[in-house]
């Protein structure tokens, strides 16, 4: 039988945000010993919060050297609890943090790991775990030999745990820290103002924006400030997130007319981010293969381009308009405020 | 003063991204139909990583730039007639497979041999850049066991922005949850970079450093040693494709008043 930790870390509030319950679902769905790591500042708070979740210990590496995002601390806190759990396998939310040294700390601890894993799952003794290969291209079951096995669990694959709180005693594991693991400072993050931020990962609904939105129209002229106003008007109507293709996020750096709330965090594709939505509207753009591999995880997909034989019509979305998308999202703008104000 | 860097890129190929691409069974596990005949590129995040390397050493006198490769030599070969005109740098390539189905903790620990062998190779000068995933096996893995094998626990991913002050730190913009960059601070080399897009255009072709580079590529190709590179431990139940065509509806002829009252049902249908 496997022992099964369960890596996590504190969000700034000390909480445990969902990623985090989700590897703990995951976790608990193989059966087997259960013990749970956390790393943070404090970590009293979130192993209360998951106390009934049937762990046979809690163990946290914690203090304020551990409140940041940071290589070298993140990997020995969480070498340092793998070790003390002699785990053989090692769930843990695949976040922006852990993602960062698990492949490290698994090389550490002579094991593997596996990231991006998008389900795992036992059966007659084997435990077994999704991928993806090719960026979404194609998707592989894969079981194996080595252990310890850290398996980063993507966001949003799995159901998150939901039980009970209560009263955990937490198990401090010591890690004594070099001046040399301390060379890098986390001094905070850049985010656009909150009424500007239009990456919104847990809305329902994807916008994409593609290069038409910026291309000469059927006047002969480019519309980028009427763009950009259909645009913003779409995204407070209806609090989607918004991504856009390479070839609209490229053109700023090519000196090119550009929307200015588009960067290269909105890319969607090859290069780009690969979110999960249940819906995604696609609006001016082509869709492409290397633009559409990104569309992998959205459910119900439907597009608006001038041109009938773009990459949508040929079986990447349900539904293609071939249309104007100036002047349907012009119209679709004044249903939706008038849906809101009936 | 700038401190003049040693930046070891590490980048393999990748089929060309336009490709349609499909599993077969190879005879060491899964692999893509028709892989050597499939067009190549060089990965695109290590791509990047390879214009952020250029833009650093020239702004840094005295610092210089490699290339290290896993790939297979014949393949590499072409695709380095396209990247030797973008950017200065030394390759050192190593023979062996490109495949995705690799494990990256055997790739980190040949790239960090190979490293480790280049002459004259100082730690305090050493920044190693890459992809922050490749476009093969996508996990973000290798370049953090490399770093593990080098020592290197000064370590970034998805790097968006590396700005160097004047008493040599380094400013790190990494992508995080929600379109966000977290800030860092980092004393200076060695470190490990894991680049996403960066900032920068690609450079326009330049032949006449396509040639000097190409003075090192051939005698590298040519040493090339071969390495094993498998996915040892690792039991692939399948490989699958998904389906991926859907039943397209098209919607033509149509009123923008119309088109807007089915989107508009669809998207507020819940
Ligand atoms: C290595 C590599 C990596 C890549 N990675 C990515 C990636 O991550 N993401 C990505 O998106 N692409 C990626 N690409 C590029 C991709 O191949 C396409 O070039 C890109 O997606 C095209 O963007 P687009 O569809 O917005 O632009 P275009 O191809 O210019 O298409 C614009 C579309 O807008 C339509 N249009 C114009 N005006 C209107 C209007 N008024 N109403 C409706 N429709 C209109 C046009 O008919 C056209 O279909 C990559 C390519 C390579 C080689």
């Amino acid at each position: 039988m496997e022992t099964i930790l369960v890596l996590a870390h504190t969000e700034t509030d000390g909480s445990l945000a969902k990623p985090a319950l989700e590897a703990l679902g995951a976790a608990k769905s193989l059966g087997g010993t259960l013990i749970i790591g956390l790393v943070g500042e404090n970590v009293q708070a979130a192993a209360h919060r998951i106390a009934g979740c049937g762990a046979a210990k809690f163990l946290a590496v914690s203090g304020a050297d551990f409140t940041q995002a940071r290589y070298a601390t993140d990997a020995a806190a969480a070498e340092a609890i793998a070790k003390t759990a002699g785990a053989s396998i090692i769930v843990a939310p695949a976040t922006s943090r852990w993602n960062r040294v698990l492949s490290g700390v698994a090389h550490r601890l002579g094991g593997r790991a596996d990231t991006h894993v998008t389900a795992i799952s036992a059966a007659a003794g084997a435990i077994s775990i999704n991928r993806w290969y090719y960026r979404q291209r194609m998707e592989a079951v894969i079981q194996r030999a080595q252990r310890p096995w850290v398996i980063a669990l993507d966001p949003g694959c799995c159901e998150a745990w939901q039980g009970d709180a209560g009263t955990a005693t937490v198990e401090n594991v010591a890690v004594a820290l070099a001046e040399a693991q301390k060379r890098t400072t986390v001094t905070g993050v850049k985010a656009p103002a909150a009424d500007q931020q239009t990456i919104r990962p847990d809305a329902p609904l994807l916008l994409v924006a593609g290069a038409g939105w910026t291309k000469k129209q059927a006047d002969g002229q480019t519309h980028v400030p009427e763009a950009e106003k259909l645009i913003l008007g779409f995204l407070k109507l209806t609090q989607a997130s918004l991504g856009g293709s390479k070839s609209l996020v490229d053109l700023g750096g090519e000196g090119q007319a550009v929307l200015s709330f588009m960067t290269h965090l909105h890319q969607i594709g090859q290069t780009g981010s690969t979110p999960r939505h249940q819906k995604g509207l696609s609006t001016c753009c082509h869709g492409e293969e290397p633009h559409t591999v990104g569309w992998r995880f959205v459910n119900e997909r439907r597009a608006i381009s001038l041109d009938p034989n773009c990459g949508w019509a040929r079986g990447k979305a349900d539904v293609l308009y071939v249309a104007d998308a100036f002047a349907v999202m012009a119209k679709v703008n004044e249903q939706l405020a008038a849906k809101k104000s009936a | 003063m700038s401190t003049p860097y040693q930046i070891v890129v590490c980048g393999s190929i990748v089929p060309d991204p336009l490709q349609t691409l499909e599993p077969a069974a190879g005879p060491a596990g899964p692999a893509l139909k028709n892989e050597m005949m499939l067009p190549a590129v060089l990965d695109p995040w290590a791509w990047h990583a390879l214009f952020e390397a250029a833009h650093l050493a020239k702004g840094a006198p005295g610092s210089k730039v490699w290339l290290v490769s896993i790939a297979p030599k014949a393949k590499l070969q072409q695709v380095m007639m396209i990247v030797a005109q973008k950017a200065p740098f030394e390759l050192v390539a190593v023979d062996g497979p490109s495949s995705g189905f690799t494990e990256a903790a055997e790739a980190a620990a040949i790239l960090a041999d190979a490293i480790k062998a280049i002459p004259g190779l100082d730690m305090k000068k050493l920044l190693v850049f890459g992809g922050w995933e490749s476009a093969s096996r996508g996990a973000g893995a290798t370049m953090q066991i490399v770093g593990e094998r080098l020592g290197v626990t000064d370590q970034f991913q998805g790097v968006d922005k590396l700005t160097v002050a004047g008493d040599g730190s380094m400013e790190i913009l990494e992508r995080i949850e929600g379109g966000k960059h977290q800030v860092s601070k980092c004393a200076g080399p060695p470190a490990v970079f894991g680049w996403a897009t960066g900032n920068l255009p690609e450079p326009p072709n330049n032949p006449q450093t396509g040639m000097m580079n190409m003075r090192t590529i051939m005698p590298s190709l040519q040493r090339a040693k071969p390495a094993k590179l498998g996915a040892e431990g690792v039991k692939f139940v399948s490989v699958t494709q998904p389906s991926q065509r859907r039943d397209t509806q098209i919607v033509k002829d149509t009123p923008p008043d119309e088109v807007a009252k089915q989107i508009v049902a669809w998207i507020t249908g819940g």
